[in-house]
């Protein structure tokens, strides 16, 4: 009997011992909050962090009701999110985890090698429609997007296309993997995949933000120097009347060892400790 | 079905009290599942065509937004189509007769406002403005959008609706109308997610499933026939009883794995034979299609044809008409109301696959006009987009509604094969 009660007692006290962090929102950077927590609670084992994606959308609506101390997003905060989080009086506080790079593929035999900013909008607003105006082969351009549904998307829309919208039926895959698939066996493909996403079967173009006045190749290293224009920081919001909970997680992906994770994962360190 | 079972509990219910008791229950039992099983599905119907219809009330513009143009401009309306292609740039000029946006090049129009259009978004102030000059809880930022909007008379601003600078004279709010029915079902634009105007545009993708169907069907109907008759006619007992579980065991495959096998096998193998620029294509989605149907159109078929009564094959031979000409002339005859239920089934299963077409037809929304081009159908597009939409927005309506233009396909295809197999052969 005595036995029993001491044990509850234990368990009672290592239920409230126990700090329950729950992360949510984007889908991309599900992968790193995911090995991040494990680490973090490895070191630190009377934390628990529970991570769940469905969006950065969904990430700022658990943060409005609630229901998750921390929103990943893999893009700024919007101006009505802010203003909504403020009328329930909560002020949030953002920190850049890592920054994720887009590459723009086509097929290993395009000779074409350099694109500005202007040309890719043509591309994939439907402006160009073949190779030689480009300066490559007498071949048609088949345009890949990713789904709408995908930050990717959205993100590439907002950099390349300045918010113009995607020709109409353009191709649109359901994943990275099926982008890669799909460009690596069409001849006249171009698409976009993060920069962990590279590989041999497909060729990365070099771009340029500035009139082709320079064309940068998507490095990890010209990503991180911030000549490589096409990139994206990654988020965490909280609320600031919990930051002493939350603090532990986010000093940890700061840490040497969290930013260890994010360049495991594929994505660019933040430079600033 | 159902009455067999009744004269059973029947029979019995008269052998023992405890018998007529357990009767009772178990009647009670088949009824309430019955019952609940055909609420549940009319329910879900209900569901589906409450959520779809709510489309027609939502404006046409993103919720909780409105466009403003500067007051000396005449423009008193604007097409959601003419919106888009405001902001994307591909209008560029105010041409208004009668406080319409012309679209067509004429230089008789009033020329007070051939001007090139200013097209500004929201987040455009930032970077006109400082942050501090909008006050500390943006109380001045309606002032300061009413000031940019009366400094350019060329300007259309897309604003959200709290922020409307409605006091300012020089400011006006064009009326937002919601969504219209021609819009939804005679648009030939899918873009769910433009903004300010999203696109719903459903005759590509209602056009891209009827064209993966009909091809998959068109293709699946004669083999899957000549399997049948081979089957049911002319194998033997041993390669009748090895194959016809290898094709069933087809219909257990999972569709993913369907998917799968088309992108990584049949997309590049059609893109190198055909010598085409993609090989994600309808006609690489008809042959999934095609594949997945078989069994389904082969078991059934081939039921009906053994169904055919050992007498009449008999009286066929006796007759002096060959093993061929009995199997088409009274064969095949005899067993029309099954093979077209198959054909019927076929179709169903290939209008409602969502997952191998996502895969492999590229999924680009246009209209289709050869079969070597990438085309879009409706459960690909729901299946894509459905988790990431705003749950009671105008794109998770518009969705809802083409999982209720599916269920009006598939339906008058079943009636239509209820009709079939109804039907007796005189």
């Amino acid at each position: 009997m005595k036995k029993t009660i001491l044990t509850t007692a234990v368990l009672i006290a290592a239920l409230f011992g126990v700090q329950a962090q729950r992360i949510k929102g984007s889908d991309t950077m599900l992968p790193l909050s995911q090995k991040a927590a494990e680490e973090f609670m490895k070191i630190n084992p009377s934390q628990t962090v529970t991570v769940t994606g469905g969006g950065s959308g969904v990430g700022i609506a658990a943060l409005l009701e609630g229901t998750t101390e921390l929103a990943q997003l893999s893009r700024k905060i919007k101006f009505d999110e802010k203003n909504k989080l403020k009328e329930k009086g909560k002020t949030v506080k953002e920190v850049i985890a890592a920054y994720d790079a887009l590459a723009v593929v086509v097929h290993p035999s395009n000779k074409v090698t350099n694109l500005t900013r202007e040309q890719l909008e043509g591309v994939f607003t439907g402006k160009i429609t073949n190779w030689k105006e480009v300066g490559g082969a007498d071949l048609a351009i088949i345009p890949y997007a990713r789904e709408t549904s995908s930050g990717t998307y959205e993100f590439f829309k907002e950099s390349v296309l300045k918010k113009k919208n995607y020709m109409s039926g353009i191709m649109s895959m359901p994943a990275t993997g099926a982008i890669i698939q799909s460009i690596a066996q069409t001849k006249g493909a171009i698409g976009y995949v993060g920069l962990a996403y590279l590989s041999k079967e497909v060729k990365a173009v070099h771009v340029s933000y500035d009139e082709s006045k320079t064309f940068v190749a998507p490095t990890v290293a010209n990503a991180k120097n911030e000549t490589y224009p096409i990139v994206r920081p990654l988020y965490y919001y909280y609320d600031a009347a919990k930051e002493s909970k939350v603090k532990p997680f986010i000093d940890f992906i700061l840490s040497t060892k969290g930013q260890k994770i994010v360049s495991e994962i594929g994505f660019i360190t933040v430079t600033a400790p | 079905m159902i009455k067999q079972i009744k004269n059973n509990q029947r029979k019995h219910s008269f052998s023992s009290p405890l018998g007529r008791l357990g009767g009772a229950f178990v009647k009670f039992l088949l009824t309430a599942s019955g019952s609940i099983t055909s609420l549940a599905i009319l329910l879900i119907v209900i569901f589906l065509f409450k959520e779809g219809l709510g489309l027609f009330n939502s404006p046409s513009v993103e919720k909780g937004y409105a466009l403003c143009v500067n007051a000396s401009n005449p423009i008193e309306e604007l097409t959601p189509q003419q919106i888009k292609q405001i902001f994307d740039g591909e209008i560029s000029e105010w041409r208004i007769e009668n406080g319409e946006l012309k679209m067509e090049d004429n230089s008789q129009f009033s020329t007070l406002h051939s001007q090139l259009i200013y097209p500004f978004r929201f987040d455009d102030v930032f970077s006109i403005y400082s942050d501090e000059e909008f006050g500390e809880d943006y109380e001045l930022l309606p002032q300061k959008l009413g000031e940019v909007i009366a400094q350019y008379s060329n300007i259309i601003a897309f604003l959200p609706e709290q922020y409307l600078p409605r006091e300012n004279k020089a400011v006006k709010i064009l009326p937002v109308k919601n969504i219209r029915l021609a819009d939804f079902f005679g648009g030939k634009e899918w873009l769910p997610t433009a903004s300010p105007s999203p696109q719903f545009g459903v005759l590509p993708l209602i056009m891209g499933t009827m064209w993966v169907s009909f091809f998959a069907i068109l293709i699946a109907l004669p083999l899957g026939l000549g399997v049948a008759i081979y089957l049911s006619e002319l194998a033997g007992t041993r390669t009748r009883n090895f194959l016809k579980p290898v094709i069933e065991l087809l219909a257990g495959i999972p569709s993913v794995v369907y998917g799968f096998f088309g992108l990584v096998v049949l997309v590049p193998l059609i893109q190198k034979t055909l010598n085409l620029p993609v090989g994600e294509t309808a006609f690489a989605g008809s042959l999934i299609l095609a594949i997945m149907a078989l069994p389904t159109i082969i078991t059934i078929a081939e039921d009906a044809m053994r169904g055919t009564p050992r007498a009449m094959r008999e009286a066929s031979l006796a007759l002096g008409a060959t093993h061929w000409q009995t199997i088409y002339k009274v064969i095949v005859p005899y067993a029309s109301s099954g093979i077209m239920a198959a054909v019927v089934l076929g179709i169903g299963r290939a209008i409602g696959e969502t997952m191998a077409v996502l895969m492999v037809t590229g999924n680009a929304a246009v209209m289709p006009n050869s079969l070597f081009q990438s085309v879009r159908t409706i459960p690909a597009t729901i299946a894509a987009e459905l988790g990431e939409s705003p749950a009671g927005g105008a794109h998770y309506q518009s969705l809802f509604l083409l999982g209720c233009i599916l269920f009006v396909i598939t339906m008058i295809i079943s009636a239509t094969a209820e009709f079939i197999s109804k039907k007796k052969v005189p």
